[in-house]
């Protein structure tokens, strides 16, 4: 650095600014970042200017003005006196619950897939091969107007459903949504809650001890079973020793839709299927490519050392598949949730519907709006990314 | 001098390895045709031939890495059926050394070496280290135990290998062109190892076009072409009287430069 210094020091010239290399690139950084506030003047200027040219004011305040709209699916408590900002929250679960399901469904779909698309069974192998590329190839935006349209269009409506008697008069198909029963919870649940607790305690207790337990004695124990009984069993047995205080709360038709139960509405299942069956192909393209990118030399010396199948994959293939899996994977998971975006084409409420849409045409705050849809969906994007660098880094290969 | 040095290593009178009337067939075509061998313990066997002449093939089946179609192969006494057990109990004592040696990038040297006698031989873990840093010191490289493969030369990856395979105690060492992968002046380190491993008694099946090795560790030497044992004798015999056209064509080949 000294020395860089004082050589920089030794009579410095114009003609250096554009010939040497350390002076030219001060010059340029110099000149971006003055290029970067000129352009940011300009935009923030221009913008005030023609919010002052059309008379309005920038500000947030029209937030807490009663919305005066109604939304079909609110996981808060929400009605038409309720304000905007009440409106936007409402959106902003929507949009997270279609999110994650999505993410999820299509990672498991995906991996299902990916799996199966290496299959020996030519059939199987084909038939995926068939489903990928027919939807990746097909845009999203025109696969979720197919599955509402499926949807709203050949199921029956509520009145015939009932008429048929749904399956067993307690699960109705109608093109109102699937309709199932609802579990109510009685007095004495909080037993298994605990008990839940507990078991997911008792498991990651378990999962420690046994690989400890491995390192000193050798003896490996089925953890994934064991913990998989423990979860399941132990809150089973804590709500039956309370006598199962569970009853179910059954749908009915009431005029034209049915009442009570819980309900999968169409706008979400027709978004959350064509979402995450999307996804899923470049999902399964992308575990595909992982496993393939493992050698099968991998596997044979994995064999020729005596670890069994299941072992070669969970120890050899797997570690080494992820660290090509994970990152475009992170890339699919932000395309869905940005995707979830088209939910508006079908009326499923979300942030883009609610503020991004009916409050942006009540109140005429355009620059609010959008600004606050573009921050969620950066702030979606970056939560993702934050968990997904981590767990990137969590399994990355240490390599030279 | 190389015929009283192979001398020197003990065979055994008991069978380790017997290869009866075994066919192979890729599909349609026929890799392997009435291979029969026998194999004492304590041999060391190379196996020569041109490419495509099915020496790889031939050890792949004593693992089971690939599968023969007809004929028999017992190996330790078990017989290499469909039974899974078998063939979980065969390569537990069979070891095989690759020519792109197939160490797992994500785990280090010292975990390479100490995965299977983990979760085969269910072994504790300072007890599996402490054998792999045995291993390692005996292909001496234990001071870079802690280092991943991709950070190791070739020689010392192959190395490696050898160790990762030593650590389950195999009773029959198999060798897949050990060398060929490798740059000539890495190739030296790999066959030191493997005639310390020979004069430890260990018995070897060694694909390989390394004459010289041939000449001082093999007690047999097998040339094989189009997917027939075509000769097998002891090195010096074989090398100075080959029987066959094929071997004598496959020698002049290999021998003239």
């Amino acid at each position: 650095m000294a020395v860089a210094e004082s050589h920089m020091d030794q009579g410095f010239t114009f003609s250096k600014l554009w010939r040497d290399k350390r002076y030219r690139g001060v010059l340029m950084q110099i000149l971006v970042i003055a290029g970067l506030f000129a352009f940011v003047t300009f935009i923030v200027h221009n913008a005030i200017e023609n919010l002052a040219a059309l008379g309005k004011t920038f500000g947030f305040a029209f937030l807490n003005t009663p919305a005066s709209y109604d939304i079909n699916q609110a996981f808060i408590e929400y009605d038409s006196r309720s304000s905007h900002f009440r409106a936007g929250l409402v959106g902003i679960i929507n949009t997270g619950v279609v999110a994650v399901c999505g993410i999820v469904l299509a990672t498991i779909l995906g991996f299902l897939f990916g799996v199966l698309r290496l299959s020996n069974n030519w059939l199987v192998s084909r038939l995926v091969y068939c489903y990928v590329e027919f939807t990746r190839n097909v845009p999203v935006l025109v696969q979720i107007l197919l599955w509402y349209g499926i949807i709203v269009n050949s199921l029956p409506t509520p009145k015939v459903a009932a008429a048929d008697h749904g399956i067993w008069d307690v699960i109705f198909l109608s093109n109102r949504g699937l309709y199932i029963p609802a579990p109510v919870f009685g007095d004495g649940t909080w037993l298994a809650g605990i008990a839940l607790v507990i078991a997911i305690a008792f498991a990651i207790f378990f999962k420690i001890w046994a690989k400890k337990t491995q390192d000193a004695t050798g003896k490996i124990y089925p953890v994934f079973t064991i913990n998989l009984a423990v979860i399941i069993g132990l809150p089973l047995l804590a709500f039956a020793a309370m006598g199962f205080p569970l009853t179910w709360e059954i749908p009915e038709l009431k005029g034209f839709n049915f009442k009570g139960g819980a309900v999968l509405k169409p706008e979400f299942t027709a978004l959350w299927l064509a979402l995450s069956l999307y996804t899923a192909a470049f999902i399964a393209e992308i575990v595909r490519a992982g496993i393939q990118a493992v050698s099968h030399g991998q596997t044979e010396a994995s064999y020729a050392l005596g670890l069994k199948p299941s072992w070669t994959l969970r120890l050899v293939v797997i570690p080494q598949a992820l660290r090509v899996i994970v990152p475009p994977l992170t890339s699919q998971y932000l395309n869905l949730t940005k995707n979830s975006s088209l939910a508006i084409a079908i009326g499923y409420m979300d942030i883009v519907a609610t503020i991004g849409g009916i409050t942006l045409n009540q109140t005429g705050k355009e620059m609010e709006c959008v600004i606050i849809v573009m921050a969620i969906y950066l702030a979606f994007s970056l939560m993702i990314s934050l968990f997904m660098n981590w767990y990137n880094k969590h399994i990355a290969l240490v390599e030279r | 001098m190389s015929e009283a040095y192979a001398s020197q290593m003990q065979v055994l009178d008991e069978v380790a390895i017997r290869i009866q009337n075994m066919h192979k067939w890729y599909g349609e075509f026929h890799v392997l045709k009435n291979v029969n061998l026998t194999v004492n313990r304590g041999e060391r066997i190379v196996i020569c031939g041109p490419s495509g002449s099915g020496k790889s093939t031939l050890i792949r089946c004593i693992n089971r890495l690939e599968e023969h179609q007809r004929g028999d192969i017992i190996v330790d006494d078990i017989e290499l059926t469909n039974d899974i057990k078998n063939i979980a109990e065969i390569r537990r004592e069979v070891g095989m050394v690759f020519q792109h040696f197939n160490l797992f990038p994500h785990l280090t040297v010292l975990e390479n070496c100490t995965l299977a006698p983990i979760w085969v031989r269910r072994m504790p873990k300072a007890d599996a280290e402490e054998i792999a840093m045995n291993y390692l010191e005996k292909v001496k490289i234990p001071d870079q135990a802690l280092k991943f493969p991709g950070q190791l030369s070739g020689g010392q990856q192959q190395r490696v290998a050898i160790a990762r395979s030593l650590c389950m105690n195999p009773r029959i060492m198999l060798f897949d062109e050990p060398t060929s992968a490798l740059d000539p002046e890495m190739i030296a380190e790999v066959l030191d190892v493997m005639v310390s491993l020979a004069e430890s008694g260990m018995t070897m099946l060694c694909v390989t076009h390394e004459m010289g090795f041939a000449r001082k560790v093999a007690n047999r030497v097998i040339f094989m072409d189009g997917g027939e044992i075509i000769e097998e004798n002891e090195p010096e015999e074989f090398f100075n009287n080959p029987q066959s056209d094929r071997t004598k064509l496959f020698l002049s080949q290999i021998l003239a430069h």
